[in-house]
């Protein structure tokens, strides 16, 4: 008779559960008034998480088509794309003589600038860490929901203004943004410059900080939440490893993001205010400028001051969430779980402090260069354990490959590939060479920016049961999970190879240099292999939106027998979580195969065996 | 056509999807869940150890496929002392990430599939294991030691700027939207200053102070030439916004940054020929540069080093390139002997020069050694007395015979000329043009004449050897009826009237 089944979870749970006198003070959910308050204007953690997650695939699904648009100029620059006249209007320029449509470069920048804000800030960010924080936090540590749900609402609300002012952004007679992600000044700062830095730019400045607000908003509220509102029982090291990189990526958020804020504010000021912080020196269209005094460089410091931890707030809750997956699909404890939250947090505290390597080219002093080499390598260290440690947790387990799992493993494999090529560029003398060429393209995509997709993926078909009541399809998630591995690995791996010829990124075409001219057909290949997976990603939106009504119905309230608490609540569960007590918890989250058992809740009570072998130690 | 095809083809995958979705869930119902994930579980796992194999065989099929046409491989060794460096440093870190690389995905997808889920076959309990965890942790960080060591000990010999004392040659690149400016310092080895308020687009894009005698001789190129072996030292500047001056093919790059002016040192290694001959043993570069024309150059003829920019300056980014020739000694001193200076060539003498009026050092050199091949080439004449040389650059103050401090320079080469020809006698003569009265002219032609002639005695030379004589305006050089003609009618002539041999 197994351990799970010789108790009654909601006895158990009633039993030893935490009475918050929920209640007595809430008589059902007493948010449950209107269409309005309960899907919209919710406070529902749940429905916050759903929020986060459809605004996130909406964007991705701009961002990827925008990828999609620039990699045909760049696969196929003498193909004709005047079909795309009737979207992109006169950002085509149409040869009146051939008919010939060709890309505006100026909206070929726009467009990979878009790319990069859309996909780095609206999708990893707020898609990834938004959904999954505000699911799992309150449910895997047995809160009713997050510190404050108002906060909460808000920090959606504004993430979605932001979204609304950098979509508006888009239809701009100028053109949105176009002076890359980074928005580097002066090209940033100086209409005259480009003319995505008119208005394109200061909605780009304004959206993103209004993202910054929503950032910060949740970031707090997921803080205090992890610390003040766990259950009865739930001690930190008794804490999924979900749970601590979604604290340690809020943490990590509202130490950086408040900088890049102070930036953009800079930056404004000298937009608008006549202000030479960035600026000196500048002469332009004919015209030298009254700026004197400034330093591009301060820029790129505050910059990257987020901009490099931003890339972990990225990867982190995906490590989380495909820690979490490979455990309780390979039936086996995470290993290493102590080293694992150790590492997670080293690589935390690491990321404030190697923002510079991403300016070791821009004319910063080479002598400083030497401290970020030394600390941007080691995060190597952390990283490879936490490696070896979900290597070592497939040995040995008992493994379900289904989607959920494979995305994990795809995941481990994106990480290892892409962290790799993390060491070449973090060391200066080779990122002389290696700085802003394809190598850097391909490094950045297979690691933050396909394995944390991965690592969402993974997510969202193991919790899709959590948040829809039903489950994704099957064979589609493996469909998806192999053109999309396998298709990531077309399009990013030969783009080390053109790194390594030296051809650099952000170039509208290659052919104007005869150094970087002679890789068409891995050009045209790349660009056939993102349209593919483009088509894989449309495939998954289909999946996902079909089955959230008409997916295969979750009967059991714990379908991967997993340890966690999320699993404890009713299947549809309302505001609150749990209908009577909270469950209490005595236990990690990873007692899989333990003595002989398959899984043990949290919430099952220690064995006398298991109290003797703590009291042993 | 194709915004519709692209629309057909969203449709059919969504019935695709669906369709699927409905067959499989149905499946799944009849079968039974456990069998078919069960099945399913088999069926990956393979796949996954399949997808293992292919990948990393991909992976290194690739990599050899494409090896000569990457950068430090094959004809690509680098161009410049420190390319090799950093190459060699590259190589080193390939080493241990492809091993790590492959090491740890032959794991991972191995026991993927061998401890794929199996019938009555329960997981291990194992948690944690101590020494395994110190061997992890520590194995990666003394690699990591290793390659940081190894890196920053290229970096620092890299990138630190040269001595003062240390002879380099410099030159300059200034990014603008959307090409390079070049500027040498010419012969004086230095740049001369800039300020951005003084660019002007036609006169001076350079901003170039011309206040600044280093200007001078500054030349702008259209190509980089630079020699072979010598260390060279890139200052490197930008006008507008920021941008990167990169030459792959040295392994060098540096932003150029608006206000704050950035460098380079290298030591370019490799000719351009000496390139062009290395491609020229690959098949792939045996082929006409130009598709459409079989009998034309090959693809190794044309080569050439490339200047790119490599920081997102605007629409334009993709398209800033000039031509780097790296040339022998000889081949770059010639040249530099073809370069003429911004200065001279655009701003001498207009009202944009401050030195307009002065003579300048240069000046004074091209006009001693004008001078000096003049009386060379009077004195083997058969008789040269019949040559008249034309002292230009003497000069009076209007109406007086007192000299102009300019005028000194000639005289004082006139000297010495003398000085080295001792046994040459000379006739020095004044001429007037026809203003003013004929009489008060010719007196004013004698006095000047006498003034020159004074000097030279005061400089040295004999009084005996020089004769002095006014012409007035009776020997006019050119007409009086222009205001130039009467400028050239203005002079002081020298005449070689004797020869002792």
């Amino acid at each position: 008779m197994s351990l799970v089944k010789t108790f009654d979870e909601e006895v158990l749970i009633e039993e030893q559960g935490f009475d918050d006198h929920f209640h007595e003070h809430h008589h059902e959910d007493k948010y449950k008034s209107s269409f309005i308050f309960k899907y919209i204007f919710s406070l529902d953690h749940k429905i916050i998480a759903r929020q986060f997650l459809f605004t996130g695939i909406f964007w991705a699904l701009i961002g990827a088509a925008m990828s999609v648009i620039f990699r045909l100029q760049l696969g196929f620059p003498d193909e004709s794309v005047a079909w795309l006249k009737p979207f992109l209007g006169r950002w085509i320029m149409i040869n009146e003589e051939t008919g010939m449509g060709t890309l505006d470069p100026q909206f070929y920048y726009a467009l990979v600038t878009m790319h990069g804000t859309i996909i780095v800030f609206f999708v990893l960010t707020a898609g990834l860490s938004g959904t999954f924080s505000n699911l799992l936090i309150p449910l895997q540590i047995g809160a009713r929901d997050m510190a404050s749900p108002l906060l909460n609402m808000l920090s959606y609300w504004f993430f979605f203004l932001a979204g609304v002012v950098m979509f508006f952004s888009l239809f701009l007679s100028t053109g949105p943004f176009s002076g890359g992600w980074v928005a580097y000044p002066p090209l940033s700062a100086l209409p005259q410059a480009s003319s995505g830095s008119g208005a394109g730019m200061t909605l780009w400045l304004v959206s993103l900080t209004f993202f910054v607000v929503s950032v910060l908003l949740g970031g707090i509220n997921y803080i205090t939440t992890v610390l003040n509102l766990r259950t009865k029982g739930m001690s930190l090291w008794k804490m999924p490893l979900t749970i601590w990189s979604f604290f340690i990526t809020a943490i990590i958020g509202l130490l950086s993001f408040p900088v890049l804020v102070s930036g953009f504010f800079l930056l404004m000021s000298d937009r608008s205010l006549g202000t030479s912080f960035y600026l000196s020196d500048i002469f332009i269209n004919g015209q030298a400028l009254d700026y004197v005094g400034g330093s591009p460089i301060l820029y790129q410091h505050l910059f990257w001051f987020l901009g490099h931890p931003e890339v972990y707030i990225i990867i982190l809750p995906a490590m989380g969430i495909v820690s979490e997956v490979l455990s309780v699909h390979a039936r086996k404890p995470i290993f290493g779980y102590k080293a694992m939250v150790y590492s997670i947090a080293s690589i935390a505290f690491l990321s404030f402090i190697v923002w510079a390597h991403h300016m070791f080219m821009s004319g910063v002093n080479p002598f400083i260069s030497n401290f970020f080499v030394v600390f941007t390598l080691i995060i190597a260290v952390p990283s490879a354990v936490k490696v070896f440690n979900w290597i070592t947790t497939l040995w040995g387990g008992s493994i379900r490959l289904n989607s959920p799992m494979l995305f994990a493993i795809g995941f481990v494999s994106l990480f290892i590939s892409g962290g790799l090529t993390g060491i070449f560029l973090g060391n200066s003398a080779l990122d002389i060479q290696l700085h802003d060429t394809y190598f850097v393209v391909a490094h950045f995509h297979i690691v933050m920016g396909v394995a944390a997709f991965f690592g969402m993926f993974a997510g969202i078909y193991h919790w899709f049961p959590k948040m829809f009541g039903r489950f994704m399809n099957e064979t589609l998630g493996r469909i998806h999970f192999w053109i999309t591995l396998i298709g990531a690995y077309m399009i990013f791996w030969p783009m080390h190879y053109l790194g390594m010829a030296g051809v650099p990124r952000r170039y509208y075409r290659f052919d104007s240099f005869d150094a970087f001219g002679q890789f068409t057909t891995m050009n045209e290949f790349i660009t056939i292999a993102a349209i593919i997976v483009f088509f894989a990603q449309v495939l998954f939106v289909v999946n996902f939106i079909w089955s959230i009504n008409h997916g295969k119905e979750q009967t059991t309230k714990n379908p991967w027998l997993a340890t966690t608490l999320e699993w404890t609540t009713p299947i549809k569960a309302g505001h609150g979580n749990w209908e009577g007590n909270i469950p209490t918890v005595h236990r990690w989250a990873y007692d899989y195969g333990k003595d002989g058992e398959d899984y043990i809740p949290q919430y099952i009570p220690l064995t006398e065996k298991e109290k003797a072998e703590i009291d042993n130690h | 056509m194709i915004g519709l095809l692209i629309v057909g083809i969203l449709v059919l995958i969504t019935i695709i999807a669906i369709q699927i979705g409905k067959v499989t869930d149905l499946t799944s119902e009849i079968r039974g869940e456990e069998v078919v994930a069960q099945r399913i579980t088999e069926n990956q796992s393979r796949w996954l150890l399949v997808f293992c194999a292919v990948f990393l065989i991909y992976c290194v099929a690739s990599a050899i496929y494409y090896k000569n046409s990457m950068l430090g491989y094959g004809p690509h060794e680098a161009a410049s002392a420190h390319g090799v460096r950093i190459d060699g440093l590259f190589n080193t870190t390939l080493l241990f990430t492809g091993i790590v690389f492959i090491a740890t995905h032959i794991a991972l997808f191995w026991f993927a599939f061998k401890y794929r889920r199996k019938e009555g076959v329960k997981s291990k309990f194992f948690a944690h294991n101590t020494t395994l965890e110190y061997v992890w942790t520590g194995v990666p960080a003394v690699v990591m030691v290793l390659l940081v060591v190894n890196g920053l000990v290229v970096w620092n010999d890299v990138m630190p700027d040269i001595d003062p004392s240390e002879e380099v040659i410099e030159f300059e690149a200034t990014g603008y939207q959307f090409a390079w400016d070049i500027r040498y310092p010419g012969p004086d080895g230095k740049l001369g200053t800039k300020n951005f308020r003084l660019i002007d687009g036609a006169n001076n894009p350079l901003g170039q102070d011309w206040s600044d005698i280093k200007n001078v001789d500054d030349f702008h190129a259209t190509e980089i030439y630079l020699p072979v072996n010598k260390k060279v030292r890139v200052q490197i500047t930008a006008k507008d916004v920021l941008h990167n001056f990169y030459l792959p093919h040295f392994r060098l790059k540096m932003d150029a940054v608006p206000g704050i002016p950035t460098y380079f040192v290298f030591t370019p290694t490799k000719t351009t020929e000496e390139y062009r001959e290395e491609l020229s043993k690959y098949p792939e570069w045996q082929v006409p540069y130009d598709e459409s024309d079989p009998n034309g150059p090959q693809r190794w003829e044309l080569f050439d080093y490339e200047l790119a920019c490599a920081e997102l300056c605007g629409k334009g980014h993709y398209s800033m390139k000039r031509i780097v020739k790296i040339v022998s000694e000889e081949e770059y001193n010639d040249w530099l002997a073809q370069q003429t200076s911004y200065y001279v060539q655009n701003v001498r003498n207009t009202d944009n020069d401050p030195f307009k009026g002065q003579l300048l050092d240069y000046e004074v050199a091209a006009r001693s050694a004008e001078l000096e091949s003049e009386f060379e080439s009077a004195i083997i004449m058969d008789d040269p007395s019949e040559a008249s040389i034309r002292l230009t650059n003497v000069f009076f103050n209007t109406g007086s015979a007192e000299l102009k401090a300019d005028s000194k320079y000639e005289l004082d080469k006139v000297a010495e000329i003398l000085k080295d020809y001792s046994d040459v006698s000379i006739e020095i003569s004044g001429h007037t043009d026809n203003t003013g009265n004929t009489d008060s002219n010719l007196i004013l032609s004698d006095e000047r004449a006498k003034t020159v002639t004074n000097y030279l005695i005061n400089k040295g030379i004999v009084a005996s050897r020089l004769k002095s004589v006014g012409f007035g305006e009776a020997r006019p050089a050119d007409t009086n009826d222009t205001a130039e003609g009467r400028q050239n009618n203005r002079r002081i002539e020298m005449r070689i009237i004797s020869q002792n041999i």
